[in-house]
C-alpha cells in the first residue's frame, strides 16, 4: 500500500513538473506579440547585426526554428497547420510551392517592396500568399584543372552531357532523396519535355552517369574539383551542384585561392526560387508581416548571398564580388511552373528511379 | 509503475498513434485497405526482403567477430583492459552521421583501402555490414562477456577433472549457460540492424533501402503519410515480435544461473592458444573499430595548426548564430536533462519490474519500454509535433522536447542495467528493515540505494552517452536555434568548402572524445554484476 502512495506522489510530482513546462510556454505565447517566430530549414543563415537592426527598428524579437531540409520544413508546417509552430515560413521553393499552397498553408499578404522584385520570380502574383525572397541555380559544376589538363572544353548544355567526349565524367544525386538531384531531373524534363526526358536519361546512362544518394557524397567524394573531393581522389570532373558552389570553394578554403577551382556549365541550370509566407493561424500576424517586409529590404537582400549562397530577388541589390566573379547566376536557366512540378513530380521520380537505378 | 507508464503513454504511444492515425484515416473513415495495397507493392516487398536479410547477415557477422572478444574480456586479464572496453563501446553511442563519414573516408573513394589495394566498398552491402558490426560489437561483448565473466570457472574445471575433454566440458557446461545471453545479444543486434537508418542512408547509396529509410522517405520527401503509416505498423509488428522473444530469453537467463564475482574469474593469458586469441581480438578491434575513428581524427587535423578546431570557436556570421563549439555545451545540457528523465523513468520502471509479485502485465511492460528503440525517429518526431501541440501539453517550442525524446531512447538502457541488479537485492533485507520500523522511504535509502548506487551511476552514464550521440529524434524535433553536436556536424557536412568539412570532422572528434571520457568513467564504476550494457 505504502509503495503505491510513493508512486502516486512521484507521478503527481511528474505531472506538476510537466504542467510547469506548459505554463512557461504559456508565458512565452503571452509575450508573442513582441516575438516573431520564423520556421525555416537548416540552411537559414543571416548576419547577427542585420537581425539586430530589424529587432531595433521594429521592436520585435526574432526566433528562428530551423528544421531539417526544405521538404521537411514544409511537411511539418502542413502537419501543424492548425497550431503553427511560428508566424512565418521561410524556405518553400518552387518545387514544393504547390504542395504548400494546395494545403492552404499561408494567408495572403502583399509585402512592401514587392514592386522591386522581378515579376519572373513572382509565382503567386495574383494572391500574394507567398513572397519571393531569393533564387539559386542547380547546375553542373566542372573541375577546371581536369578540363585544361585534357585540353577539353567543359560541357555547356544538357545535350553536351550525353556526348561521347564526356563519357563517365558526370556524377549526380538520387532524385528521390536529394534536392539538387531532383532539380537536375526537373531541369532535364523542362528542357526535353514530358516525353523526351526519359530518352535523354537513357543516353546519360549509356554515357556512364553515376548516381549517388546525396549531395555530400557526390560533391565531397566523387567530384574531383572540390578540395575535399581532390583529397578523396574523386575522379568525376562533373557534378550536379549549385551555381554558387564555386564562390563557396573560394570563401571556405583554408587558404584562399586567387581564382575558383571550379566553374559552372551555364546551359545545365535549373532555377529554384525560395519564398516566405505568413502562416495561416499565425499568432503574431503583425510581426510576421513586418518580418516579410524586412526580407525584401536591401539590407537583408545584400546580406543573404554570403550566408545562404543564393542570389537576391530585389532589383539593384548588390551582389558580393565573389559571386559576380566566380559564380554568376545562369542567364537562361530551365524553369517549370510549380503546378506542373506538383502534377508530375512523384511519377517522374518513380519513372526515373526504375530507369536509372534499377 | 504509474509514472513510467504515463510517461510512455504521453511521450511515445500517443504521438505515434496520432501520426499513424493521421495517415490511415481520411474524412473520418479508416482506410485499412491501404495496408494490403502497400504491402503487396513489389518495391515495398523488396525493401522488406532487404531489411530482413541484411539484418540477419549483420547479426551473424557481429556474433562471429565479437564472441571471441567476449571470451577475452571475460576470461583474460591484461593491461589496458578497461580502456579497451571503453574503446569498443564508443562506436555504439556515436551518431550515424559521424560513423558514416568515417566509413566513407575508410572504404569510400580515396579511402585507406582504395589507396592500398584499390578496393572500394561504398554503395555495396559490405560497407553496410561492416558499419553494423562496428556499431554493435559492444552489444555482444558487453552482454555475453558480462555474463561469461560471472560464470564460475570451477564448474568447467571440475568437469575436466572428471575426465571430460576441454571441448566437451565447454560444450556441456559453459555453452548452455551462455546460450540465453548470446540469444539476447543477437536479438538486440538484429533489432538495431533491422531498424537501421543512417548507415544504410549514407553508405548504401541509392539502391539499398531498409524499412526505416523507406518510412523516412515516404514521410519526409514524398509526404505519403498513408504509406508511411502502413510501413510503421509493419515495422511495429516485426519489432514487437523481436522484443517478445528477447524478453523471453532474458527472463530465462535471469532465473537459472548461479553467478560469481566477475573480478575473480579472469587471469593472465596462458599458452599459445590464448595469446593468439587475444592478439586476434586486438587486431579485429584495431582494424574494425579504431581505424575508422582514427581516419576521422586524422582528417580533422588536416589544416595546419589545428585550424579546423580553431575555426569552431568563431561565428561565421550565419550558418550558426553561435560558434559551432557552442554545440558542445548545448549537447551536454540536453544530455544532463535527458539522463535525469531517463534515470527517473527507467529506474521506477525497473523497480516495478523487479518486484517478485510483478504480474504478466507488468512484465509485458518491460518489452513495451524497449519499443522506442525500434520505432522510426521520424515517426516519433512528427508524432510529437501533432500530438503535443495543445495546452496543457504544448511542448513544440519548448527545449524540453529534445531531452524528452532522447530519454525515450535512454530509458530502455537504464531498465536493462538496473533490472538484474535490483532483482538480486534480497527481499528479506527490506522486510527486516520494515519490521524494525523503517518507513518505505527509509528502506529504500538504507537498503536499496547503497546496493544499486553503482548500477544507477552506470545506467546514468550510459543514458548520458546515448543522449549525447542521439541524432534521429533530435533532428526532427522543433528546437530553438541551438543545434546539438550531431546536428551541428550534419549541418556542416551539408555545405561546400573544405573548412566546413574539416570543422565537421573536428566536431565529430570532440564528440567522440566526450563519449569516450564518459564511458571511461563508467568503467571505473562497473559493478561486479552490471546488467546487459
Amino acid at each position: 500500500m505504502q509503495n503505491k502512495t510513493l508512486v502516486a506522489v512521484a507521478a503527481g510530482l511528474g505531472l506538476v513538473a510537466l504542467s510547469a513546462c506548459g505554463t512557461t510556454d504559456g508565458k512565452d505565447s503571452g509575450a508573442a506579440s513582441k516575438t516573431v517566430t520564423v520556421v525555416s530549414h537548416d540552411s537559414w543563415a543571416v548576419s547577427k547585426n542585420v537581425i539586430k537592426d530589424f529587432e531595433k527598428s521594429s521592436g520585435y524579437k526574432v526566433r528562428v526554428l530551423k528544421d531539417g531540409d526544405a521538404g521537411q520544413a514544409v511537411n511539418k508546417a502542413i502537419l501543424t497547420k492548425d497550431h503553427p509552430q511560428g508566424d512565418v515560413l521561410f524556405g518553400v521553393d518552387n518545387t514544393l510551392l504547390s504542395r504548400a499552397l494546395d494545403n492552404g498553408l499561408f494567408q495572403p499578404y502583399e509585402a512592401k517592396g514587392l514592386g522591386q522584385v522581378d515579376p519572373a520570380h513572382q509565382l503567386d502574383a495574383d494572391k500574394h500568399r507567398v513572397t519571393p525572397v531569393d533564387y539559386g541555380d542547380i547546375c553542373v559544376n566542372y573541375d577546371k584543372a581536369y578540363f585544361s589538363a585534357h585540353k577539353l572544353t567543359p560541357p555547356q548544355t544538357f545535350a553536351d552531357l550525353a556526348k561521347p567526349a564526356y563519357k563517365n565524367l558526370l556524377v549526380t544525386e538520387n532524385a528521390a532523396t536529394s534536392s539538387p538531384g531532383l532539380g537536375f531531373l526537373l531541369g532535364s524534363a523542362a528542357r526535353f519535355g514530358d516525353t523526351g526526358w526519359q530518352g535523354y536519361w537513357k543516353k546519360l546512362e549509356a554515357n556512364g552517369v553515376k548516381v549517388v544518394d546525396g549531395w555530400e557524397q557526390a560533391y565531397y567524394q566523387e567530384f574531383s574539383g572540390s578540395s575535399e573531393g581532390k583529397k578523396a581522389g574523386g575522379d568525376r570532373p562533373l557534378v550536379v551542384s549549385y551555381a554558387s558552389s564555386p564562390p563557396a570553394e573560394v570563401i571556405y578554403a583554408t587558404k584562399r585561392p586567387s581564382t575558383a577551382p571550379t566553374g559552372v556549365s551555364n546551359g545545365t541550370c535549373f532555377r529554384q526560387t525560395e519564398f516566405a509566407g505568413l502562416l495561416d493561424n499565425a499568432r503574431n500576424t503583425k510581426g510576421g508581416k513586418a518580418f516579410i517586409d524586412f526580407l525584401l529590404t536591401r539590407e537583408f537582400q545584400q546580406d543573404m548571398p554570403l550566408n545562404m549562397f543564393v542570389y537576391p530577388v530585389v532589383k539593384g541589390a548588390k551582389v558580393p564580388a565573389e559571386f559576380t566573379e566566380y559564380g554568376p547566376a545562369a542567364e537562361k536557366p530551365a524553369t517549370m511552373a510549380p503546378a506542373e512540378i506538383a502534377a508530375n513530380r512523384d511519377q517522374w521520380v518513380k519513372a526515373w528511379t526504375s530507369l536509372v537505378l534499377k | 509503475m504509474a509514472l513510467p507508464a504515463a510517461f510512455f503513454a504521453v511521450f511515445f504511444a500517443w504521438p505515434v498513434a496520432a501520426i499513424v492515425t493521421r495517415g490511415l484515416r481520411t474524412d473520418g473513415a479508416w482506410r485499412f485497405g491501404r495496408i494490403a495495397d502497400v504491402v503487396t507493392q513489389p518495391g515495398i516487398r523488396h525493401v522488406l526482403w532487404f531489411t530482413t536479410w541484411q539484418a540477419l547477415a549483420s547479426t551473424a557477422l557481429t556474433l562471429l567477430l565479437a564472441l571471441p572478444a567476449a571470451y577475452v574480456f571475460a576470461r583474460l586479464d591484461f593491461p589496458g583492459k578497461r580502456i579497451l572496453r571503453a574503446v569498443v563501446t564508443v562506436p555504439f553511442v556515436l551518431p550515424t552521421v559521424v560513423v558514416g563519414s568515417a566509413f566513407l573516408a575508410l572504404v569510400g573513394r580515396g579511402g585507406l583501402l582504395d589507396e592500398l589495394w584499390g578496393v572500394r566498398l561504398d554503395t555495396t552491402v559490405w560497407a553496410i555490414l561492416a558499419a553494423h558490426v562496428f556499431f554493435n560489437y559492444a552489444v555482444v561483448v558487453r552482454t555475453v562477456g558480462g555474463l561469461w565473466a560471472q560464470l564460475d570457472p570451477r564448474q568447467e574445471q571440475a568437469a575436466r577433472m572428471l575426465g571430460a575433454s576441454a571441448a566437451r566440458a565447454w560444450r556441456k557446461i559453459t555453452l548452455p549457460a551462455l546460450v540465453p545471453a548470446v540469444a539476447a545479444a543477437a536479438l538486440m543486434v538484429f533489432l538495431f540492424t533491422f531498424t537501421s537508418f543512417g548507415v544504410v542512408q549514407i553508405l548504401g547509396g541509392p539502391t539499398f533501402s531498409t524499412l526505416e529509410v523507406e518510412i523516412y522517405r515516404e514521410t519526409s520527401e514524398v509526404f505519403d503519410l498513408a504509406t508511411a503509416a502502413v510501413l510503421t505498423l509493419v515495422q511495429f509488428a516485426a519489432v514487437g515480435a523481436i522484443l517478445a522473444v528477447h524478453a523471453w530469453t532474458v527472463r530465462r537467463r535471469e532465473t537459472a544461473l548461479r553467478l560469481v564475482d566477475a573480478s575473480g574469474t579472469a587471469r593472465r593469458p596462458r599458452g599459445a592458444g590464448q595469446w593468439t586469441l587475444l592478439a586476434g581480438v586486438l587486431l579485429t578491434v584495431a582494424l574494425l573499430l579504431v581505424l575508422p575513428l582514427a581516419v576521422l581524427v586524422r582528417r580533422s587535423l588536416d589544416a595546419p595548426g589545428l585550424g579546423y578546431y580553431r575555426a569552431l570557436t568563431e561565428t561565421d556570421g550565419g550558418t550558426f548564430l553561435m560558434a559551432p563549439l557552442h554545440a558542445v555545451w548545448t549537447s551536454l545540457e540536453y544530455a544532463v536533462a535527458a539522463t535525469a528523465i531517463a534515470v527517473l523513468i527507467g529506474g521506477l520502471a525497473a523497480a516495478a519490474l523487479a518486484r517478485r509479485d510483478a504480474g504478466r502485465l507488468v512484465r509485458g511492460f518491460d518489452a513495451l519500454l524497449m519499443l522506442p528503440l525500434g520505432v522510426s525517429a521520424v515517426t516519433v518526431g512528427f508524432g510529437f509535433l501533432i500530438a503535443l501541440d495543445k495546452p496543457p501539453l504544448d511542448l513544440r517550442e519548448s527545449w524540453i522536447l529534445v531531452p524528452l525524446a532522447q530519454a525515450l531512447v535512454g530509458a530502455p538502457f537504464v531498465v536493462r542495467t538496473m533490472l538484474p541488479v535490483l532483482r538480486a537485492v534480497d527481499g528479506r533485507l527490506r522486510e527486516a528493515a520494515a519490521v524494525l520500523g523503517a518507513s518505505p522511504w527509509r528502506v529504500w535509502r538504507e537498503v536499496d540505494l547503497p546496493l544499486v548506487r553503482r548500477a544507477l551511476l552506470v545506467a546514468a552514464g550510459f543514458a548520458f552517452a546515448v543522449s549525447l550521440g542521439e541524432f534521429g529524434a533530435t533532428v526532427f524535433i522543433a528546437r530553438p536555434d541551438n543545434p546539438t553536436l550531431p546536428v551541428a556536424v550534419a549541418r556542416l557536412l551539408s555545405r561546400p568548402g573544405d573548412l566546413n568539412y574539416g570543422q565537421a570532422m573536428a566536431l565529430s572528434t570532440i564528440l567522440m572524445v566526450v563519449c569516450a571520457a564518459a564511458l571511461l568513467v563508467l568503467e571505473r564504476l562497473r559493478t561486479d554484476r552490471t546488467g546487459e550494457f
